[in-house]
């Protein structure tokens, strides 16, 4: 459990996204506190990764708004956001892939230096001894100079992790960051999350880590048919859930 | 013997043209087709359109027309657009390499991962640095095998300059084979062709190796 303050992060309101005449996203509302770690659970297909990623303007919400830390990156009346005050606001957003989605071409160090240096304009030292004490950080000190096709798909995830860190991001979202994970190596990506929400970082996580989410989360929130079902504490949905969808969801999990 | 140096002199000042038009045709034509790859992606569906009619047009006639109508057909149309002999080759060439590079790096770009451009986009990168700094530079390494084809195909293609009465390679031993009634210059000839393309294809197996520490 983390400490949470009352500063608002993430706010989303009305937020709806339709892919033709299928909608995926039915008016969401959310809204994240500072220091708040939320996991975002549910069926295959309820729309939980096209909910991250419309918060980070991955994909461009049909209807609704969000504010980012009292910003606006998408307008309730929609009119458009100029892409320039987007790619700003987003930025105290990171994301985590499933499928890592590193840089091949450049080492371990290299995709954590990426962003400081050509977004932030960090001179190259800088940026490399913060990368550096980031590799660190989740365990990879010893691989810097590796590139990816080289790592393990654990490691690869932490140096994906050390990379949205490298940003200096005060929100992370991860979008089930252990699914393409040999069962072996989902612990020590895991591990790094979790300190990570020791430290207070605020966070979004979809996963299918059911423990995972019990343990660490201040709140859940069961994803169904594009709407948000249920959103409550660990114990609360995990033992007594309103709504017997999430039950027959979670028998089934287990 | 001094016969066989002298013939041989006469074919490398050939070789110097056949160069030059070799290295001004590569330097400006991977620009053009890395541009206008980038155009065929583009979003704006009359500049997709351009390129189509200039990448169809151009691989779908012969070298040796586009090289008459830019020097003979050019000053029909545009009186007083006349290029120099040399010129108009050159131009020729560029416009129809980048046309096959333009189809390349088109294929390079697209086979690029979608995460690649997602990945950038949540490190708060614009179009253009995801562009330069992520996909480009994955793409050349893609595209290296094709790229190397076309090199020496370009040398084999410069022949085709001497309809325009352009010394080089080719027409300077031709000259010496009608005077002196010898096949030796042909096969001097050859000899230098092969060695061209020897340099391009040692050039292009060291650049692959260097894009081999990954993937
Ligand atoms: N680009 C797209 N075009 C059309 N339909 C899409 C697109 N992306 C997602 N969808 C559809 O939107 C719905 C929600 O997808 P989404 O990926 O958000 O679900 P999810 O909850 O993340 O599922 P999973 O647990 O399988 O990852 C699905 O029905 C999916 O087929
Ligand atoms: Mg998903």
């Amino acid at each position: 459990m983390s400490e949470t303050t009352d500063r608002e992060m993430i706010r989303v309101e009305g937020l709806c996204k339709s892919y033709g005449s299928l909608e995926v996203l039915k008016e969401v509302d959310l809204s994240v506190k500072k220091g708040e770690i939320i996991s975002i659970i549910g069926p295959s297909g309820s729309g939980k990764s096209t909910f991250l990623r419309s918060l980070i303007h991955l994909e461009e919400a049909s209807a609704g708004s969000i504010l980012i830390e009292g910003e606006a990156v998408r307008r309730a009346d929609n009119k458009s956001v100029p892409d320039a005050k987007i790619r700003q606001h987003c930025r105290k957003l990171g994301m985590v892939f499933q499928n890592f989605n590193l840089f091949p071409h450049k080492t371990a160090l290299g995709n954590v230096m990426e962003g400081p240096v050509t977004v932030l304009k960090k001179s190259r030292a800088d940026a490399e001894r913060e990368a550096r004490a980031l590799l660190d950080k989740v365990g990879l000190a010893g691989q810097a100079m590796q590139y990816p096709c080289t790592l393990s798909g654990g490691q690869k995830q932490r140096v994906a992790i050390a990379r949205a860190l490298a940003m200096e991001p005060d929100i992370m979202l991860f979008d089930e960051p252990t699914s393409a994970l040999d069962p072996e190596l989902i612990g020590e990506v895991l591990a790094v999350i979790k300190a990570l929400a020791e430290e207070h970082m605020t966070m979004l996580v979809v996963t299918h880590e059911m423990g995972f989410a019990r343990e660490v989360s201040d709140q859940v929130i069961f994803m169904d048919e594009g709407r948000i079902l249920e959103m409550a504490p660990p114990d609360k949905i995990f033992t007594s859930p309103d709504h017997p969808r999430i039950r027959t969801f979670l028998d089934k999990m287990i | 013997m001094s016969y066989l140096i002298k013939s041989a002199q006469y074919i490398l000042e050939g070789g110097a043209v056949t160069l030059k038009l070799f290295f001004i045709t590569l330097a400006f034509s991977l620009p053009l087709g890395f541009v206008c790859a980038m155009a065929k992606t583009s979003r704006i569906r009359a500049v997709r359109i351009v390129m189509e009619l200039y990448t169809s047009i151009v691989r779908g006639t012969p070298l040796l027309l586009q090289i008459f109508f830019v020097y003979y057909g050019l000053p029909i149309l545009l009186p007083g657009l006349r290029l120099e002999r040399f010129s108009a080759a050159a131009l020729t060439f560029v416009l129809n390499y980048g046309a096959y590079f333009t189809e390349i790096f088109r294929g390079g770009i697209q086979s690029i991962d979608r995460g690649q451009y997602e990945a950038s986009r949540v490190l708060g990168m614009s179009y253009v640095q995801t562009m330069t700094r992520i996909v480009l530079p994955q793409t050349i390494k893609r595209v290296l095998p094709p790229v190397a084809n076309e090199a020496i195909t370009l040398v084999k293609d410069t022949a085709l300059v001497v309809v325009l009465g352009i010394g080089d390679i080719l027409r300077n031993s031709k000259e010496i084979v009608s005077r002196d009634f010898t096949i030796v210059p042909f096969v001097i000839a050859a000899g230098v062709y092969l060695l061209m393309n020897y340099g391009v294809v040692l050039f292009f197996k060291k650049l692959e190796q260097r894009y081999s520490v990954y993937e």
